[in-house]
């Protein structure tokens, strides 16, 4: 670990004003993914600003919905009762991820940020383009069985590997920034991360400096239908294969709005509105399902190691689906 | 009526352990000490051009660097110095650390920087600049298995029978490849040494199954008498086989102390240890087997090949227990080792056997369906009393009891046989099963035993105790046999001064350690019953050894109420204490039959249609081996072994990037290990076996058999519940879709 200057901020704006003015440093919120790639030299930041103890911890109803801090920690806002009440795919994401003693500490705008899991971005010694923009992607033509099957460029073959985003994008949120000028900005969830194209080196579309204060959720009417299915290597304290975040709302026996968000298959969660136009206005059936599931992974292109993710992924969109309509909890 | 034998104790370490009392080998507080990190290669094969340590050694706490070009080689001595035992060890062709500018293996060291503190000098082996002439490696062994050879060409197989001409005859045949990928054992507690030397006698503290074997490896590394050198081990943090063979840091360690005059530690990182200490090899195997249309075997062929480093020829012995297993008069088992470009495989958990039995158990769950015979019916028809090769009978073979047992516990009878037959809703359930096999090991070991006259003893021995509870079942045995409460046996190991015993491997610990302190404390008694026939009042005069016994502080004489107070004894004749230090021996006796351990696996899994992912929701294992000295430590072997087996099942896999020969997993995030989420019921049960020819004490070996069937037994599980054979571990969903 390279050493580095770390100072407490007192307040969101000031936070921003040190991050911002010097290009090598990073905000630390519960240090879970930041610490582990210091240790790995992957990150090197040469100040850190530790935002752990900003007052942005809230979860609070709001006049359309919700507002949920970004420090406040993945386990209070899974366990919220407003979070379980009306957004209770959030809370089956979030809960779905890695341990216990991890959700304990990590904050959502920490989880928003993550990193991939790639292993030759985790390793300082193989090439890898998001690490080292030009040095080449090893999981291109190497191992890559856990990496993306849609949108990825030659550039950079990666996923985002986290939960709770995915739910994220299912439930339309919006992402409440400090920007450097200190003013406020909103981004909707949908265009906070983004596609490697040649950029593989920048995971979303924050500006250096600019602090997340707080994810917005509107109102919605999903509550009793969706479901958070999360397919992994072992039971607990994995990252998904595929993850699929669905939800449907249903009148009668047509569905009338859905949403079907698949995890770990893209550099960015990937919402199909490809699927969701199939699904509204049709039954709620199996029939209607598999087409849904079908057309999320028409442009799906596998690569050597990971096929399986086409296949898994439809399937995980059905049986995701099913089980939103019969009301489950993961 | 035994005492402490065979009723539950628990851990006498346990709470030094749960309290940080325990001291583990880095955990030793040593003064002046400075801390040393391994930098390693970025490639799998080649040389070093350069190496460049000038930006390191100007970091902040650097003390020194040391690379092959500064690595102090010491001289050999000329070969009359060295006595006959060292000597043997001159040909330990293991791994050391910055000999020369050659690469073997990707993540090799090829640095250590020296520093203050452990932030500095990690910190510091960012710094260290390597440039290399590369050359491409092999690491891949299913590419390369037309490359494999005989450890010793000399000695070809030897067949049993014709096997070829009988499997050629056979009506019922089936053959399979089964596959298995590099595993790394990930013990919990990483892999490091305290080395510091007081003129020439040097001291390590290190993490080791052995501490003789350290002490042999660091003689022939400096040239120096063993006598010279303490090796100090007194708790392991799990190992699993990983500390079993001489690693490259414990004499990197002593040479870095011996440089910069100062005590050195040097721990590894997770990464570090997945190539610093081994690792189960990558094996392929492919079984044939022919059989009779009632079952009975007629012919067995299993050829084995495994990847060795480019240094070493290691052979993984997979078909040793295989061969043996069933009354099969025709077999041909042949192992054969590939030179790659890795760092050498080593023994791991079961090795060779849960390998080798993972192809040969499931191959015979082909054959029961191929011959539309229930699997367990046929394990049955093809029992085997007497060892298939010698014609030896088994000393003891309590195998049926435990088919019988454990298939009752399981409800096996209610199986239906056709696969995806069995439901749970939407899951498919499958049920599959296995047999267990490992060996009666017994080893020569010493212990001392002291017998003091203030009521307690003292008893030693230089094995370890890596997890299984050898600390507790020596007490107990001791306890017992001196007729003292175990509160009042003190019982030390992991140290070269104490009296040699054998590595911690192959589950002989008990067998041979456990026999020694049984033995001296025999002895003892002996020396007492003497002593009280110095005195005219003895009740022993006429009496045999073997009628008296050692109880409550007093020696007695079985069937009488006749005793005498030995403490008191020990008084009169001015005793401080009564000591016996004793090496038991494998009785000859062993040898007119074969020995071994055995036990039955049966196990359910779900299987989730869509997308593949298996649960194994029910375990039961019913293992015979021998006396259970400790039915509270002893479960937890084989409830341990059940876990191991689940995980090399369906999670465990080092993963091998081949364009680099390097491991792209070397972390407990991309290895996946069970979680206890994926742990369900597990049911452990014991039958007894009383056998006095594998030993005095009558145990067999326990600790690695409780994974032997599980892979197999799963596997097995899952083709029942899907009709998919998967024969490539491990059993990931993607392979199920
Ligand atoms: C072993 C393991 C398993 C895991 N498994 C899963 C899993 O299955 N699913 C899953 O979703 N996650 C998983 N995680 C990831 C975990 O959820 C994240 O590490 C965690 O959410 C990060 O939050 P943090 O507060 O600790 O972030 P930190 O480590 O403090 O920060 C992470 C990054 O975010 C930046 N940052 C933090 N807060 C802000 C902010 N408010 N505004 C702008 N930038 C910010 C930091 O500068 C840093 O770059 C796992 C992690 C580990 C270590
Ligand atoms: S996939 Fe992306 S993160 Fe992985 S090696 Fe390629 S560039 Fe790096």
């Amino acid at each position: 670990m390279k050493s580095f200057k770390y100072s407490v901020a007192k307040e969101a704006t000031g936070a921003v004003r040190a991050v911002s003015a010097n290009p090598a440093a990073k905000f630390l919120a519960g240090g879970t993914n930041l610490v582990d790639l210091m240790k790995e030299y992957v990150e090197r930041p040469s100040e850190v600003v530790d935002v752990s103890r900003l007052n942005l911890a809230q979860i609070r109803e709001t006049s359309n919905g919700i507002s949920i801090g970004a420090l406040a920690k993945n386990s209070d806002t899974a366990n919220h009762p407003l979070v379980r009440q009306n957004y209770p795919l959030l809370s089956m994401a979030i809960l779905a991820g890695a341990s216990a003693q991890l959700r304990n500490m990590a904050t959502n705008g920490g989880n928003l940020m993550q990193r991939t899991r790639c292993q030759y971005f985790y390793d300082t010694a193989m090439p890898c383009n998001k690490r080292e923009p030009g040095s080449g992607c090893g999981a291109l033509e190497g191992l890559n069985r856990i990496h993306a099957i849609l949108g990825y460029s030659e550039n950079c073959v990666a996923t985002y590997p986290g939960d709770m985003a995915n739910a994220l994008y299912a439930l339309d949120a919006i992402i409440r920034v400090r920007g450097t000028n200190g003013q406020d900005r909103t981004i909707a969830v949908q265009d906070f991360h983004r596609l490697p194209g040649d950029m593989p080196q920048k995971d979303n579309n924050l500006a250096h400096g600019e602090l997340i204060v707080a994810i917005e959720i509107p109102r919605n009417n999903f509550a009793a239908k969706s479901y958070y299915l999360k397919v992994r290597d072992r039971a607990s304290y994995a990252f998904a294969l595929v993850s699929v975040a669905a939800a449907l709302e249903t009148r009668g026996d047509a569905i009338e709005r859905a949403r079907v968000v698949l995890g770990s298959v893209a550099h960015k969660p990937w919402r199909s509105t490809e699927a969701e136009r199939v699904l509204v206005g049709k039954p709620a059936t199996v029939a209607t399902f598999e087409a849904a599931a079908e057309a999320a992974l028409k442009d799906a292109k596998p690569l050597e190691h990971n096929g399986y993710k086409v296949e898994l992924g439809k399937r995980s969109i059905v049986l995701a689906l099913q089980r939103a309509m019969s009301g489950e909890v993961a | 009526m035994a005492r402490y034998i065979g009723k539950e104790m628990s851990r006498v370490d346990g709470f030094a352990k749960v309290t940080g009392r325990a001291k583990y080998a880095a955990e030793f507080k040593v003064p002046n000490l400075a801390y040393g990190f391994i930098v390693t290669s970025t490639i799998g094969k080649g040389t070093i051009r350069s190496i460049d340590t000038a930006e390191a050694s100007r970091a902040p706490g650097v003390i020194q660097v040391l690379t092959h070009e500064n690595y102090p080689k010491p001289a050999p001595p000329a070969a009359p110095e060295l006595k006959p035992e060292e000597n043997r060890n001159v040909r330990d062709r293991s791994f050391r650390a910055l000999q020369s500018e050659q690469i073997f293996f990707n993540m090799q060291p090829i640095a250590l920087v020296l520093a203050e503190s452990f932030e500095q000098a990690r910190y510091a082996a960012r710094l260290v600049k390597a440039t290399y002439n590369e050359e491409k490696p092999m690491t891949d062994l299913e590419s390369s298995l037309d490359k494999a050879r005989l450890a010793n060409p000399s000695r070809p197989p030897r067949p049993r029978g014709n096997p070829t001409e009988a499997l050629a005859a056979a009506p019922v045949k089936v053959e399979a490849e089964y596959t298995i990928p590099i595993e790394h054992h990930n013990p919990m507690e990483p892999h490091g040494a305290i080395a510091f030397w007081e003129g020439d006698k040097l001291t390590v503290f290190d993490k080791t199954q052995g501490v003789r074997v350290v002490q042999q490896h660091l003689a022939t590394s400096f040239h120096i008498p063993q006598a010279n050198i303490q090796v100090i081990s007194p708790f392991v943090g799990g190992a699993f086989g990983s500390a079993l063979r001489p690693n490259y840091y414990p004499a990197l360690t002593a040479m870095a102390a011996r440089v910069i005059k100062r005590p050195v530690k040097v721990v590894y990182t997770r990464q570090q240890m997945f190539t610093g200490h081994g690792y189960r090899p990558h094996t392929w195997q492919k079984i044939s087997l022919g059989a009779q249309a009632d079952g009975k075997l007629t012919a067995l062929i299993h050829d084995s090949r495994n990847n060795s480093s480019n240094f070493e020829d290691y052979v993984e012995n997979t078909t040793g227990m295989p061969r043996s297993l069933y009354a099969c008069p025709n077999a041909l088992t042949s192992q054969q080792f590939v030179h790659t470009d890795l760092s050498t495989p080593a023994a791991m958990r079961a090795p060779g056997a849960v390998s080798g039995m993972f192809a040969l158990e499931c191959a015979m769950d082909e054959l029961a369906y191929a011959l539309k015979i229930d699997p367990l019916e046929l394990r049955l028809v093809n029992f085997s009393d007497v060892d298939p090769d010698s014609g030896k009978p088994y000393s003891s073979k309590a195998l049926r009891e435990c088919y019988r047992l454990g298939a009752e516990k399981f409800g096996w009878k209610n199986r239906t046989p056709e696969p995806r037959s069995m439901r749970d809703g939407r899951l498919l359930v499958g049920w599959g099963m296995a047999t267990g096999i490992w060996g009666a090991f017994q080893r020569p070991a010493s212990a001392r035993v002291a017998l003091r006259v203030d009521g307690t003893a003292h008893v030693s021995s230089a094995t370890a105790d890596i997890g299984p509870g050898t600390y507790t079942v020596m007490t107990l045995i001791a306890a017992e046999y001196l007729g003292l409460p175990a509160e009042r046996v003190k019982f030390e190991l992991g140290d070269t001064r104490f009296p040699p015993a054998p590595v911690q491997g192959g589950s002989f610990t008990t067998a041979s350690v456990g026999s020694a302190i049984y033995e001296a404390a025999q002895n003892i008694r002996g020396r007492l019953v003497e002593l009280a026939n110095k005195e005219a009042a003895s009740p022993f005069k006429t009496a045999k050894i073997e009628d008296t016994e050692l109880l409550d502080g007093r020696l007695t004489l079985r069937g009488s109420s006749q005793s005498v107070d030995i403490f008191a004894l020990m008084r009169r004749n001015n005793l401080s204490e009564l000591v016996d230090v004793h090496e038991a021996k494998p009785s000859p006796e062993r040898e007119k039959y074969a020995t071994g351990a055995h036990g039955a696996q049966f196990v359910e899994v779900k299987v989730d249609p869509a997308t593949g992912v298996v649960q194994v929701t029910r375990a039961i294992e019913v293992t015979a081996c021998g006396k259970i000295m400790n039915p509270k430590t002893s479960h937890s072997q084989e409830i341990g072994g059940v876990v191991w087996g689940i995980g090399m099942a369906l999670q465990e896999a080092t993963e091998v990037d081949h364009r680099y020969g390097r491991i792209m997993n070397p972390n407990l995030q991309h290895y996946h290990v069970p979680v206890s989420a994926d742990i369900h019921e597990i049911e452990t049960m014991f039958v007894e076996e009383d056998d006095k020819v594998v030993n005095p004490l009558g145990v067999k070996g326990m600790g690695e058999l409780g994974m032997v069937g599980i892979p197999a037994a799963i596997a097995n599980a899952v083709f029942h519940a899907t009709g998919k054979r998967i024969r490539d571990l491990p059993i990931t969903p993607d392979k199920l879709l």
